[in-house]
């Protein structure tokens, strides 16, 4: 019989188009499309369990082993350095991670940048490459509003349209790097769990290049 | 002496079956103070797994350091050049901020040192005191060797610049090919290296076949030499191993600088992350000005409390309720009399709540009765 493998899947769009493609490859689960309270859902077929958790959590329960696999965007797994395997680039959700500001501002002042920022890991390192002092604003949503309110110099955040910036006057101003979605698995899992893991990575792949 | 199973936790069990298992092979308990010299940790901060250390300043103005690691100071103790190989193993207490932890914390670490010349027996008797940890740990187990001779070999062949070796590094240790696909192409490298590096990350399985594999990667001497001792060294672990449980993985790194031959890493199925780390570390002996080889390993077994905790448990075999009034010396000697034929006992007037226990036992008036068994 073989081993059950859970999944950690990020809640919200990504999430759902990730199940979708686990779906056509053989790991359906039809009652977690459903829209139930339930956590935890699993098909005793397919030998597979999935659980929805918050996007930025999916690294801790995979380092963790609470699962086995799981889907984190680029953007995730720079910012916490989860000491997981990074198998595949599944190229779902493509964005870029940025320097965005007021349009037209000069950020190469003397004076110490200020950064708003949900990503301060990311950030930190991101300047300390160019031995750039910051000083860092740690926030949890609405990064944009940080420049507009004259809290930060600027923010660094994920793009996807750059939509939200035109609208309140901001723009990119460097990218640090492309940010997509990524299998990540956990290390003792994929010792004891080497096969179906390897079996479930050729179906992705197949499906990804095509 | 006679401990029953019950009265020691998982990890209390594995230490003192560990410390067997090396005494058996004439390793001797190595003994070490609480604390160094705080230089000895700044001068090789890199073969730390955290790079926090707890100081404070000794009475003669030095500053000291509560451990984070036994190694270094086992490794900076020996002899210049060793006469016979110093075998040890130890069991101690190092104090580290561990991954995701804003705070320290007091570690239990196991482990065992072979320093002197070591050649092909010394090699495989390490790695199989590692295999044979491992076995006791747990009956679901995995370990997995690489050679960092080879991947430094294979370094060589290419020449990047130390940065971009580094991230490389990092990400065959992620089994991260796609990245080490996009950092060569940026930095231009030539696309037969690049294939190579990437192909680190899928260079894994049973010894025979990934060497076969391994051998098409080979590009110079360093790496022709790395296989020749893999190859010798799996004709000696062979009859003694199961192939399934021992695995060749060269994704398995360590920092360079320290590390440089045979390094492994242990899994025990229900624990997440690696619990026995190890390899060679010559060039650390060399960094400390010892001509000596050096290779051991630890033994996380702290790691083993994440395991899953034994479903059927009870807190004693037996709860003993008795009332307020009764007479006490008669409580006693039915006390004496239930422990003495082997069985727990837990004494005491009120109901204890959130506690599981075999059987309940009422003390009254008239003596003992049974009051509800748990089958």
């Amino acid at each position: 019989m073989k081993q059950m493998i859970s999944v950690a899947l990020p809640k919200g769009r990504l999430g759902e188009s990730v199940y979708k493609l686990f779906e056509q490859i053989g790991y359906g689960c039809p009652e977690i499309m459903e829209n139930s309270r339930k956590l935890i859902f699993e098909n005793e077929e397919n030998r597979v369990r999935y659980f929805w958790a918050k996007p930025s959590d999916v690294a801790v329960y995979v380092e963790r082993g609470a699962a086995d696999v799981g889907i984190a965007g680029l953007d995730i797994i720079l910012e916490q350095e989860p000491d997981v395997y990074e198998l595949l680039d599944l190229g779902f959700g493509r964005c870029c991670l940025a320097v965005a500001g007021k349009k037209g501002a000069n950020i190469n002042t003397g004076r110490t940048l200020r950064v708003a920022t949900k990503f301060p890991n990311i950030a930190k390192k991101y300047y300390a490459e160019q031995s750039r002092e910051i000083d860092i604003i740690k926030l949890n949503g609405s990064i944009e509003l940080a420049p507009i309110v004259r809290m930060s110099d600027v923010i660094v955040d994920i793009v996807e349209t750059g939509k939200t910036l035109k609208e309140n006057d901001l723009e990119v101003l460097e990218t640090i790097c492309e940010v997509s979605a990524r299998l990540i698995v956990n290390k003792a899992s994929f010792r004891f769990k080497t096969s179906q893991i390897e079996e479930m990575c050729k179906r992705i792949r197949e499906r990804v290049n095509r | 002496m006679n401990i029953p199973d019950s009265a020691l936790r998982r990890e209390e069990r594995a230490i003192f079956d560990l410390r067997a298992l090396y005494e058996q092979y004439g390793y001797k308990k190595y003994n070490m103070s609480k604390f160094e010299e705080y230089d000895l940790y700044l001068e090789n901060k890199s073969f730390l797994p955290s790079q926090q250390i707890i100081t404070f300043t000794g009475l003669s103005g030095r500053l000291m350091a509560l451990k984070p690691d036994v190694t270094l100071s086992i490794a900076k103790n020996v002899p210049t050049r060793p006469k016979e190989p110093v075998k040890v193993y130890y069991n101690e207490n190092v104090y580290r901020t561990p991954r995701g932890s804003n705070e320290f914390r007091e570690i239990v670490q196991v482990g065992l040192e072979y320093l002197g010349r070591l050649d092909l027996y010394g090699q495989s008797e390490v790695v199989l005191l590692a295999y044979r940890s491992l076995q006791r740990l747990s009956d679901n187990f995995a370990m997995v060797m690489s050679d960092m001779g080879f991947i430094s070999g294979l370094f060589e062949s290419c020449g990047l610049p130390r940065m971009l070796e580094e991230k490389i590094l990092s990400c065959v240790g992620n089994k991260n090919e796609h990245e080490i696909r996009r950092l060569c192409d940026e930095a231009g490298v030539e696309d037969d290296r690049r294939d190579a590096l990437a192909a680190l990350t899928k260079l894994y399985g049973p010894f025979d076949e990934t060497l076969s594999r391994a051998e098409k990667l080979v590009c110079n001497e360093k790496m022709q030499e790395s296989l020749r001792q893999l190859r010798e060294l799996n004709n000696v672990l062979a009859p003694e191993t199961d192939e399934d449980c021992l695995r060749l993985d060269f994704s398995v790194i360590n920092d360079l600088s320290y590390y440089n031959g045979l390094i492994f890493q242990g899994f025990i199925d229900g624990v997440p992350t690696a619990i026995v780390s190890g390899g060679r570390y010559d060039n650390l002996m060399e960094k400390l000005g010892k001509r000596a080889d050096a290779m051991g390993f630890a033994v996380y077994i702290d790691q083993l409390r994440q395991g899953a905790e034994e479903e059927e448990h009870y807190d004693a075999d037996v709860l003993l309720l008795y009332d307020e009034g009764a007479d006490a010396a008669k409580l006693s000697e039915t006390v004496n009399m239930l422990t003495s034929n082997g069985r727990s006992v837990r004494v005491q007037t009120v109901m204890p709540r959130r506690m599981r226990f075999r059987q309940l036992l009422k003390f009254g008036e008239r003596g003992l009765e049974t009051v509800e068994t748990d089958d």
